[in-house]
């Protein structure tokens, strides 16, 4: 076992341990905290693979922005309107069986899928200039209908706040 | 150079680091009570030592020796795990920032920084965006109105100034045409300086680098007049002193990243021409980089006894109507800079 495969595990002990706690535990802060940890964990893994963009933008978007505004919501409405939120186990058949369809379509996608492996040396000095590239002239219309796309939300996030 | 001496040397460079930003808090706020007195028309500390210069070392030891008191009604673990994040985030941002040019020193490359790393500048943004945890936290887990009230405020300010900051930093990566420090200080050789290039970005950057640390005029989090102390109200003796400590180690990262990111870093300019040793040169450029921040960190104690506070309202439609469309200009008009003029 090398030191690579040593970090790796780690990495992915983090992210399964924490995981495991988000959907287990009954309060929904230490859920989020623990998804806290996950996105960590993700991260980590991201910066081994040498995608060092999509680790920070990883970090950025996901722990920075959208994690804290779930925190920020819960927070909020658990102290002012003191309604105690908890997570509980209700409709435990339909969960499994949909739970247990999911991963079976998971695992045989993991085992068919041919898996291509594109050397191991790690990419060049700038990753970021790359990306830029793609997404300004492969695939710039995606990237402007996903502007798009966020736009909408706004202009609809807006408009059901000022009702 | 093999993975153990890459440790030894970088294990070396973060003591090092981590060592001198300790002793720059501690008379970062000797000074800043010295600075505060000389406004104000007073003496300021001068009891402990010769003209009061020990008195940081005072302060933490009785900080030490305080009881440590946690409110019944506080949620435990997250009470005290919220002043070990501010800590975290407070010293990891340093390890990008670049102190002075690389050197030779017993054969090896040594470039003065912790970490040279291509994502830098985003490594920053993203471990600044962590920041809001550790008041969230503190504010919510404390089980008191005035912490909960100040923690909303605080994470609802940063992450309003995130966006103009993060728009700010887009003008100088889009000059460099790289998002890693050093490479950053290298384009801004002679007098290309981003603040001269750039003045909206510069004006912005370094704004809402005052409301992410939390300093006034946009202290609301913990304006003492409404809220008592803010989400540190309910924190006493060594978790107060971390929270206290991680505010002024966020000052001096935020002079650093504005010292890198607009006032050319460790560069003086011109000093090619006047043939200077190699070691000497270096010297001075570490030099001049202390010199930067330490004026930068004399403008925010400046600023902080000069300015009264802004309400609430102000500073967000100062934050959203006011910086957020000039660092947007400020993009606009590097982008003409870079097409039109050919920077």
């Amino acid at each position: 076992m090398n030191l690579y495969n040593i970090i790796f595990y780690l990495f992915a002990a983090i992210t399964l341990v924490s995981a495991f706690f988000v959907v287990t535990t009954r309060n929904v802060i230490y859920s989020a905290f623990n998804l806290l940890l996950t996105f960590f964990g993700v991260a980590g893994i991201y910066v081994l693979l040498g995608a060092d963009f999509l680790a920070v933008v990883q970090i950025i978007v996901y722990v920075g922005g959208i994690l804290i505004l779930l925190l920020f919501g819960v927070m909020l409405t658990n102290k002012i309107v003191n309604v105690q939120i908890r997570t509980g186990a209700t409709q435990i058949l339909p969960a499994t069986i949909a739970v247990g369809a999911f991963s079976g379509i998971l695992i045989s996608l993991l085992v068919n899928t041919e898996w291509k492996k594109v050397g191991t040396a790690l990419p060049g000095a700038s990753t970021t200039a790359n990306l830029g590239m793609l997404m300004m002239n492969e695939y710039i219309l995606i990237f402007e209908l996903l502007g798009i796309l966020l736009l909408v939300a706004l202009i609809g996030a807006a408009t059901i706040a000022r009702k | 150079m093999g993975i153990l001496e890459l440790a030894i040397i970088t294990i070396v460079k973060i003591l090092i680091v981590l060592t001198l930003v300790l002793l720059t808090v501690a008379y970062l706020v000797y000074f800043e009570r010295k600075i505060s007195a000389w406004i104000q028309n007073r003496i300021g500390p001068n009891r402990v030592g010769y003209l009061g210069l020990l008195q940081p070392f005072a302060d933490v030891l009785k900080l030490l020796l305080k009881e440590d008191i946690v409110p019944t009604v506080s949620n435990h673990p997250l009470h005290a795990l919220a002043p070990m994040i501010a800590l975290f985030v407070a010293f990891s941002t340093y390890a990008v920032i670049p102190m002075g040019p690389t050197i030779t020193l017993f054969g090896w490359q040594i470039p003065l920084a912790v970490a040279d790393i291509n994502m830098g500048i985003l490594y920053v943004l993203a471990i600044t965006s962590l920041g809001v945890y550790a008041i969230t936290f503190a504010g919510w887990s404390s089980g008191s109105k005035y912490s909960l009230l100040g923690g909303i405020r605080s994470s609802a300010q940063m992450i309003s100034y995130e966006i103009s900051m993060g728009f700010s930093v887009g003008g100088v990566v889009l000059l460099a045409s790289s998002l890693r420090p050093i490479a950053i200080v290298e384009a801004q050789s002679g007098l290309m300086w981003n603040a001269f290039i750039q003045p909206i970005g510069f004006i912005t950057f370094l704004v809402a680098a005052f409301a992410e640390t939390n300093r006034l005029p946009f202290d609301l989090p913990e304006a003492e007049p409404e809220l008592v102390g803010g989400y540190h109200t309910e924190y006493s003796s060594m978790k107060f002193a971390a929270f206290f400590l991680a505010e002024y180690a966020n000052m001096i990262i935020s002079s650093a990243l504005i010292v890198t990111l607009y006032l050319g870093g460790w560069q003086i300019p011109f000093i090619e021409r006047l043939n200077l040793p190699v070691g000497l040169t270096v010297a001075l450029q570490v030099g001049a980089f202390c010199f930067k921040l330490a004026v930068l960190l004399f403008f925010f104690i400046w600023v902080r006894w000069s300015i009264p506070r802004f309400r609430y309202d102000q500073l967000m439609s100062l934050g959203w109507k006011v910086m957020f469309p000039l660092s947007l200009l400020n993009i606009i008009w590097v982008a003409i800079l870079i097409m039109v003029f050919k920077i």
